[in-house]
């Protein structure tokens, strides 16, 4: 079934799209003709301002345990490359299960994100865990081919077992001024999903501007993104505080407007506790309490888990760590 | 909002902001919080006594008087002070007068430039101890004044230290020739960088200094003196002298001066003004103001909330550039409210020595009563008040981060400097509107503008009666750039080269 | 009050020669002298005048002229309209404004013998310098308009993301006591240098001779200069120089040649809205044109504006 979303769609500036709610009943969003979303505008140099200023905040002791252990939880663990083997997942899957496997006390990570021939062995591997399996889509990671492809390969995600879809959008589109297409094709993933939690890479490594970034990221939100996600890890720059902080307020506009809480996954290049402390801290000055979860906020990493995981032992040992203390896998 | 005759900051804790009707609002609270983080402090060894700092030597005033200045944050004694009286006075402006004439006159620019690089790397080498006692004794934050007061201090000694050999480029074919003797008189809103704005130029433009920090905040002025002792100076060429309001008095008053300096209040700066009228004594005057900080609907909103947060609760609202008049497009306001309830709930008030503290203690018990009474005046006025629900320490001078709606252009709060974290926010309709109420006002001290149209920056910063105008950004100061005001916010500019026409005589 | 205008109907010729029969020469009409306000010439609302001598070696005057003594309300008529003056003027671009004072200088040099007879030195070769010497220093400021900015302006190199720039603006009214003498050479030379750099102005002429300042001013209302920019009271200095300080509209003064005590008076009651107030002692020589004319004189009155602005995408 499609509907045709009400105009006008999108104001600025609070960005809202009165029938997402919609979606609960399995009907696709469809952006109206010459869509363009207003979408407020973005000053480079105060965001930038801005999380310079968040990084300063001193974590100290039990509030730095205490967020390291939430940016463990929050973490996917990442393999997406084309060397990935079943002995890569499976080794991947086993930190996932026990990050440091002379702490039990430590969570588990949230998720882990592999390629779509991955899901099956994945799934296998953490069954009977909390732990969720995201698989990319949509021709990840260019998303240069055609929409039919890009469903077809979300469908196959989600019969594999896959919980979560990260699909990328049509960045050509974007950038042409192609909104609705941008948006169409979201929702058609989003329907596409099922079950499935969709997260929405807008790659903002190529969108050039946070102004591009912000408007992407309200077409993600109304499009039906459960999450909306920085980067595929694929792209310099990939994460950044900043391009975090800007999708971060387009979606505390989206839930002042409507109450709907969108989550946010930021994706390449964090690789530090330090980073992923100032992440949160972001987070935390800027959507509250309500995100400080797995369910709404993720860190996309490959190699976070073990500076994460020496920082935690230092805090408890109290000496300095060896990164050969730490399984490289 | 219940109105609280009182207006005991105490009582204030724990009230929670008006929540925004028709919203979702965010909740800041305690799923994950900051453990505290207070900068240590074993490190900073201050004196019991501070003496006058008077032609190189450390002078006991002549009439044995002592003041003690206090932690505002918790009320506690740092140190006393020596409070200088006319005789005093006198000793510092003959010591900076034989100065003058014997040495600092004579020596070549490009040897005064070198004392004063001095005096700006051995800030830099005593930076954290210059932050923390900054922190101390005026209660800002540790994290301004460790990363806005102490570093722009050094900058401008660095900056004016290079003008020393370089005057005869400024001024377009004519030369310039030092005043001699400067009278200069600082506020205790930003002791340490205020020191730094009057000191450098005078120094690199020839002049020698009796300078005298406010009665609150002396500390960092004297750790200055001890610094600039350690320069190896010659005697005399800055003097450090401490007192209340006679003390400047005396100063101004004094007839060898050749030019007074003032940073301050609009009221005492008229007085001073009044004093030197008739005497051909020089006079640069820094004086209060009543920013507007104009929000027009295509603005960067989200940035602009920062900026309307640096602008009104940088330094507690002690700045007298602040943007405490809030101009808002009508069609944004309620949006703007929303973010800037959601804003301040995040602002973390307290220990200013917390590395993690936005918003540290209100400088004395006078200014806290001053605050108390203009927004007990905006209370009665009829305008909604919103404060910041954050727990406030039971010693100590607090006020939370407060803003009011419905204000009106003519109330109190409208009009008056508060000189403390109170935001008044006004709506206006077009930008002729904004300009007329940006302008209805005595002062003229600076401004800001928010909007993504670069041709109304240009055309609204064309229109606005203030000496600093911030376009998409607020609160930013450097060396390079003359800061001062329109009207009865003062005249005279300080920094960049028109900020040395106040220190020299030009001829030809 | 009209009634107490003295107006002398005998021309001078007559009176010497008398007693003489029935004049066989032209009745001399003889002008009166107004004030310059808001582009109008007014006679003081208190109706009071001052007589001053006119020169003795020719022109049309008679030997005793009355002038306008300005008065409080004079005043306060004349800041009104130079205030409402004041954004219209500072807006003209500064090519508009140098086109505007140049014509001046046309208006003055078309006129030039109307002015060297006026002076009191009358025709004398005195009087032709004074005058040649007002004209080149309008035609000096005319030229200024448009480049004192260039001159004052910066581009600050601040230390982060941001372009910041000072550019200098009008500080709006500003109220002149123009020197006793020269009093042609000595009021376009306090005045020019406000006027081109976009202030508008209240001037008290030099008294020891008003009616050329008075003259000048019929050049400055056929010169295009918009009425209200330029004001010219007579009077006393020492009456009129403390209602101008004590006026909260009046945003500087630039003080002439005036004793001490008035000068600290001045000083004293400008403070109540922190008045730009700028006394000088006598003037050494205003055709010295290296000290009587230049930039100083623009800068005295000129706010710095500082406007900041991030550099960014």
């Amino acid at each position: 079934m499609l509907v045709i979303v009400a105009e006008p769609v999108i104001l600025s500036p609070i960005v809202t799209l009165a029938t997402v709610a919609d979606q609960t009943s399995g009907a696709r969003l469809v952006a109206p003709p010459n869509f363009n979303p207003a979408s407020p505008t973005v000053d480079q140099v105060a965001v930038e301002e801005r999380v310079a200023a968040l990084a300063k905040r001193s974590l100290k002791k039990a509030s730095k345990v205490a967020g390291l252990k939430l940016a463990i939880s929050m973490m996917d663990l990442t393999t997406l490359e084309g060397k990935d083997t079943a002995g890569k997942v499976r080794a991947m899957c086993q930190k996932a299960l026990y990050p440091l496997g002379s702490d039990p006390s430590l969570p588990q990570v949230a998720a882990v994100c592999v390629y779509p021939n991955w899901v099956r062995l994945a799934k296998q591997c953490l069954a009977g865990s909390n732990i969720k399996v995201a698989s990319v889509a949509t021709a990840f990671p260019s998303g240069q081919s055609p929409l039919p492809i890009k469903l077809d390969d979300v469908r196959r995600a989600v019969e594999f077992g896959a919980d979560e879809i990260d699909m990328v959008i049509d960045r050509g589109a974007m950038l042409s001024g192609q909104y609705g297409k941008v948006f169409d094709e979201i929702a058609a993933v989003k329907e596409a999903c099922g079950a499935a939690h969709l997260k929405v890479i807008l790659e903002t490594g190529e969108l050039g501007s946070y102004d591009v970034v912000r408007k992407a990221s309200e077409i993600g939100i109304a499009a039906g993104g459960d999450f909306i996600k920085t980067s595929t890890g694929k792209v310099v720059p990939a994460a950044t505080p900043a391009v975090t902080l800007v999708m971060l307020q387009a979606i505390a506009d989206h839930y002042r407007a409507t109450g709907r809480k969108v989550g946010m996954k930021p994706a390449g290049g964090i690789r530090t506790a330090k980073q992923a402390l100032h992440y949160l801290v972001i987070v935390k000055e800027t959507l509250g309490d309500a995100w400080l979860t797995p369910d709404l906020f993720r860190f996309g990493a490959s190699t976070l888990l073990n500076d994460v995981l020496m920082q935690l032992q230092k805090e408890k040992t109290g000496n300095y760590q060896s990164s050969e203390d730490f399984s490289k896998d | 909002m219940a109105k609280k005759t009182d207006s005991q900051s105490k009582a204030i804790a724990g009230r929670a902001a008006q929540p925004v009707s028709g919203s979702h609002a965010l909740d800041f609270g305690k799923a994950w919080t900051y453990a505290p983080s207070p900068e240590a402090t074993d490190h900073i060894k201050l004196d019991k006594r501070y003496e006058l700092f008077i032609g190189g030597a450390w002078k006991k005033p002549r009439a044995g008087k002592y003041f003690s200045t206090i932690s505002p944050s918790t009320e506690e004694k740092l140190a006393d002070v020596a409070e200088a009286d006319a005789h005093d006075v006198d000793l510092a402006v003959t010591a900076a007068r034989t100065a003058f004439d014997k040495y600092w006159s004579k020596m070549p620019g490009r040897e005064r430039a070198k004392y004063i690089y001095r005096i700006a790397r051995a800030i830099q080498e005593k930076a954290r101890e210059l932050a923390i006692v900054e922190s101390m004794n005026g209660g800002k934050p540790i994290k301004e004044s460790r990363d806005v007061d102490v570093p722009l201090a050094a900058a401008h000694f660095f900056y004016h230290a290079g003008w020393a050999d370089k005057l005869d480029y400024a001024f377009q074919g004519r030369r310039a020739r030092p005043l001699g003797v400067a009278g200069q008189i600082i506020p205790w809103n930003f002791p340490l960088l205020m020191a730094a704005w009057k000191i450098a130029p005078a120094l690199a433009c020839g002049n020698t200094v009796v300078l005298k920090p406010a009665e609150t905040t002396p500390l960092t002025a004297l750790l200055l003196a001890k610094l600039i002792e350690e320069c190896e100076l010659p005697p005399g060429v800055v003097n450090i002298i401490t007192g209340a309001g006679p003390t400047g008095a005396a100063l101004v008053n004094h007839p060898d001066v050749n030019k007074v300096a003032f940073t301050g209040s609009t009221d005492v700066g008229k007085r001073i003004q009044r004093a030197v009228a008739g005497t051909n004594k020089r006079l640069t005057l820094e004086l209060g103001g009543k920013a507007a900080n104009i929000i027009f609907a295509d603005a960067p909103l989200d940035q602009a909330v920062e900026g309307i947060v640096s602008g009104i609760y940088f330094n507690q609202g002690h700045v007298c550039c602040a943007g405490s008049r809030l101009l808002v497009e009508e069609s944004v306001h309620d949006v703007i409210v929303r973010k800037l309830t959601d804003r301040i709930a995040t602002l973390r008030v307290g220990d200013p020595l917390d590395k993690n503290t936005d918003v540290g203690a209100i400088n004395s018990k006078m200014q806290l009563t001053k605050i108390q009474e203009l927004v007990k005046a905006g209370e009665d006025e009829g305008s909604t008040r919103v404060s910041a629900a954050c727990a406030l320490p039971a010693k100590g001078f607090w006020f939370p981060p407060t803003f009011f709606t419905d204000v009106a252009q003519s109330s109190r709060i409208a009009r008056e400097e508060i000189f403390g974290p109170v935001l008044s926010i006004l709506t206006f309709r077009t930008p002729d509107e904004a300009i007329e109420k940006a302008n209805n006002t005595m002062y003229g001290l600076s401004a800001g503008v928010w909007t993504d149209k670069g041709a109304k920056i240009f055309w609204m910063g064309q229109r606005l009666k203030a000496g600093v105008i911030w376009g998409n950004t607020y609160n930013k100061f450097d060396p390079t750039s003359p800061f001062g005001g329109f009207k009865e916010s003062g005249f005279g500019r300080e920094g960049g080269r028109q900020g040395l026409a106040a220190y020299v005589e030009l001829e030809g | 009050m009209a009634t107490k205008t003295i107006t002398k109907s005998i021309p001078r010729a007559a009176r010497v020669a008398a007693p003489a029969p029935l004049p066989a020469v032209r009745l001399t009409v003889n002008k009166a002298y107004k004030m310059y306000v808001g582009g109008a010439f007014v006679r003081s609302e208190s109706g009071r005048y001052l007589q001053v001598t006119a020169s003795s070696s020719g022109g049309a005057d008679p030997a005793i002229v009355n002038v306008p003594r300005g008065s409080r309300k004079d005043v306060r008529d004349a800041v009104l309209v130079a205030k409402n003056a004041s954004e219209g003027w500072a807006a003209r671009t500064p090519f508009n404004k140098s086109q505007i004072l140049y014509r001046l200088a046309e208006m003055m040099e078309s006129r030039r013998s109307e002015l060297v007879t006026s002076l009191l030195r009358g025709g004398t070769a005195a009087a032709e310098r004074e005058v040649d010497a007002s004209i080149d220093r309008v035609v000096f400021y005319a030229g200024f308009a448009d480049k004192f900015h260039a001159l004052v302006a910066s581009s600050n190199p601040v230390a982060g993301p941001h372009f910041g720039f000072s550019v200098p603006e009008p500080m709006g009214v500003v109220c002149v006591i123009a020197p006793a003498r020269p009093s042609l050479l000595g009021l376009v030379s306090t005045v020019l240098p406000l006027i081109a750099s976009g202030n508008t102005c209240v001037a008290v002429c030099g008294m020891d001779d008003p009616r050329t300042p008075l003259l000048w001013c019929e050049q400055l209302a056929t010169s295009d200069l918009p009425g209200g920019v330029v004001n010219v009271l007579s009077g006393h200095a020492s009456e009129l120089a403390p209602i101008m300080a004590r006026h909260r509209e009046v945003m500087a003064m630039d003080v002439w040649g005036v004793d001490k005590a008035l000068a600290a008076e001045v000083e004293q009651l400008g403070t109540d809205n922190v008045k730009r107030v700028k006394v000088h002692g006598p003037q050494a020589d205003w055709y010295d044109e290296r000290k009587a004319q230049g930039l100083g004189f623009i800068e005295r009155f000129l706010e710095t504006k500082t406007i900041w602005h991030p550099v960014g995408i």
